[in-house]
């Protein structure tokens, strides 16, 4: 059966794979095509294994086989069952796996590498890139471990997953100089004319140390972009196995998806105010709850359930803010029925997403979408920021930073960051649990402005109470 | 010009172009579904599977095609659950549709 697929038909049908890979991307720029994209996803990737299954027809199939249907029983188990607010623990997850694989493939390659193809000894090309490949897979898999303990809330149970950042001193020289120690293993491995196992054993071990010290300083608000970077490295270390086994599948599907956890990393980046290098070297949103002192003399007007319900369905035009308080609350569900009753009343209702309103890019408008709130409501920060000056109200549920307007104020530690124009609309309703202040430890001048109403409560129950007395 | 091509050389050509490809496609994502590209990206970055099942692949076994094996369950996992999460979020974007429900 092996000689029945020679290597140009094989190359061939990972073409076709390849370009399947690329629609399912592109199938993703709107809701209405995305499904047919997801389904190219998946008949790339059945053409890919199929036709590697066929290459090693004679070899030991009936084991590949047995995994291939034990590995994929538990993923479909895990997709079915979890919740749409783990998405970021699953995605997390998820990374580390493919970390993980491309470590061992690697390992194998070192080890064997006829068995791909590739000559025996490894030319030194192959090398390099099979050591690229093995320690960005290594710090995939450690450091998305630590970032699924965060998202996971494990804290307590390991400090290494604690949320807040983990520092100590001398830290990022320590991170340096074991990296320089990596490179130095990874050319001891490039330039050996054997297998050089020790360096390769040392270099991986070192990978996989730095992938844990690189992830734990950085702080529970800027997990958006840790998980978007990891999603970028699991990419290129599936390009960089591709690199040293000469697979070009591998190599266009890992820089697809390479890129695309770039291009994330840099809007989440953008949409929190933070260069990528502040975010990676950490220690954000350790010890700066000062800044919210010296507030005693505001005052706030508080109102209750029924005041807002008042208030929005008498209103023309209403802008629902959700913020990750609202999912935390489950509150999304009486959300999509209170929207429903305004509309019914004739009030225009819309959705206003600040890119980081979830716990991982797009995560609001999944919520929302599984609570069946219509993608056509739901709208763009960029898309709606124009619309606040001639909306009647804004109900703000669980969101804080991504509203706060000294975001335009000079000076202030968020300056500059991107937010939802909610002062500007002509009454604003805020539910929140208490005063506190949010991720930025900044305090919020919203709350205290005149045409601000604070409805305090746990989100679910405010929701619930108006929804009762809107009728 | 004479010899051939080395494969370094040409793998870095399909790189530079596959960034390319992949640059332009992303930006094109609607954010709203942000969260499913980065479920399907993992579905199809596990397409290191391949590279798993060519380890897992010689009649002999020894050290390295059992890793290979095991390497091939743990892109098992992203493959079914990266393409399966994807389809289920993608589903809870098609329903709520109210207008048209004579379309299904």
């Amino acid at each position: 059966m092996a000689p029945a697929m020679s290597a140009n038909q094989i190359t061939l049908l990972y073409l076709v794979a390849s370009v399947c890979f690329i629609l399912a991307l592109k199938g993703l720029s709107s809701p209405t095509s995305a499904r047919r994209g997801n389904a190219f996803g998946i008949a790339g990737m059945a053409i890919a294994v199929l036709t590697t299954l066929a290459v090693i027809a004679k070899g030991r199939i009936d084991l590949v086989l047995l995994a291939m249907v034990v590995g994929g029983a538990i993923g479909a188990f895990v997709a079915r069952r979890v919740q749409m607010t783990q998405m970021p623990e699953l995605v997390a997850a998820m990374h580390s796996l493919v970390g993980m694989a491309a470590v061992l493939i690697a390992i194998a390659a070192v080890n064997n590498p006829a068995s791909f193809g590739v000559p025996d000894p490894l030319p030194t090309g192959n090398k390099l890139e099979l050591f690229i490949g093995t320690f960005v897979g290594a710090i995939t898999f450690s450091g998305s471990v630590i970032a699924f303990g965060k998202l996971a809330g494990l804290g307590k149970q390991f400090r290494l997953f604690s949320s807040a950042p983990v520092v100590f001193p001398g830290q990022h020289m320590v991170n340096l100089a074991l990296a320089l120690v990596m490179i130095g293993f990874g050319a001891a491995f490039f330039l050996a004319d054997d297998k050089a196992w020790t360096a390769f054993a040392v270099m991986t071990a070192i990978a996989f140390v730095l992938g844990v010290l690189i992830i734990i300083p950085i702080g529970g608000a800027d997990m958006p972009v840790v998980i978007s970077m990891l999603n970028s490295y699991s990419g290129w270390a599936a390009a960089g196995i591709g690199f040293s086994l000469n697979n070009s599948l591998l190599i266009v599907a890992g820089s697809l998806v390479g890129s695309s956890g770039a291009i994330l990393s840099y809007i989440m980046c953008k949409a929190m105010n933070r260069s990528f290098i502040s975010v990676i070297l950490g220690g954000f949103g350790a010890a700066e709850g000062t800044a919210a002192a010296g507030t005693g003399d505001k005052t706030v007007r508080s109102g209750s359930s029924e005041d807002a319900a008042f208030l929005m369905a008498n209103a023309e035009s209403v802008i629902i803010v959700p913020g990750y308080g609202l999912a935390v609350a489950r509150a999304q569900h009486a959300v999509a029925e209170m929207t429903e009753k305004l509309i019914e009343k004739g009030v225009n209702v819309r959705y206003a997403i600040h890119p980081v309103a979830g716990r991982m890019p797009g995560h609001m408008n999944v919520l929302l979408a599984e609570a069946e709130v219509p993608y056509d409501q739901v709208f763009e920060m960029d898309d709606i920021n124009g619309e606040f000056g001639t909306t009647d109200v804004v109900l703000v549920l669980g969101a804080n930073d991504v509203v706060n307007p000294l975001a335009y104020e000079k000076g202030s530690a968020i300056y500059g960051m991107p937010v939802l124009d909610v002062h500007k609309s002509r009454t604003v309703l805020v539910n929140k649990r208490s005063m506190a202040s949010g991720y930025a430890g900044l305090d919020n001048p919203l709350f205290y402005m005149d045409k601000t109403m604070m409805v305090f409560g746990d989100a679910k129950k405010v929701v619930e109470e108006i929804v009762k007395a809107i009728d | 010009m004479s010899g051939t091509v080395d494969p370094t050389v040409l793998n870095l050509m399909v790189f530079v172009l596959a960034v390319f490809v992949g640059y332009h496609v992303i930006w094109n994502v609607t954010p709203a579904l942000h969260t499913p590209l980065m479920s399907v990206t993992n579905a199809i970055s596990s397409v290191v599977i391949v590279g798993a099942i060519l380890a897992a692949g010689p009649s002999d076994p020894d050290f390295g095609s059992i890793l290979g094996v095991v390497a091939v369950g743990l892109a098992a996992v992203n493959v079914a659950g990266g393409f399966l999460v994807t389809q289920r979020m993608l589903e809870m974007f098609k329903k709520k549709q109210p207008k048209a429900k004579g379309s299904e």
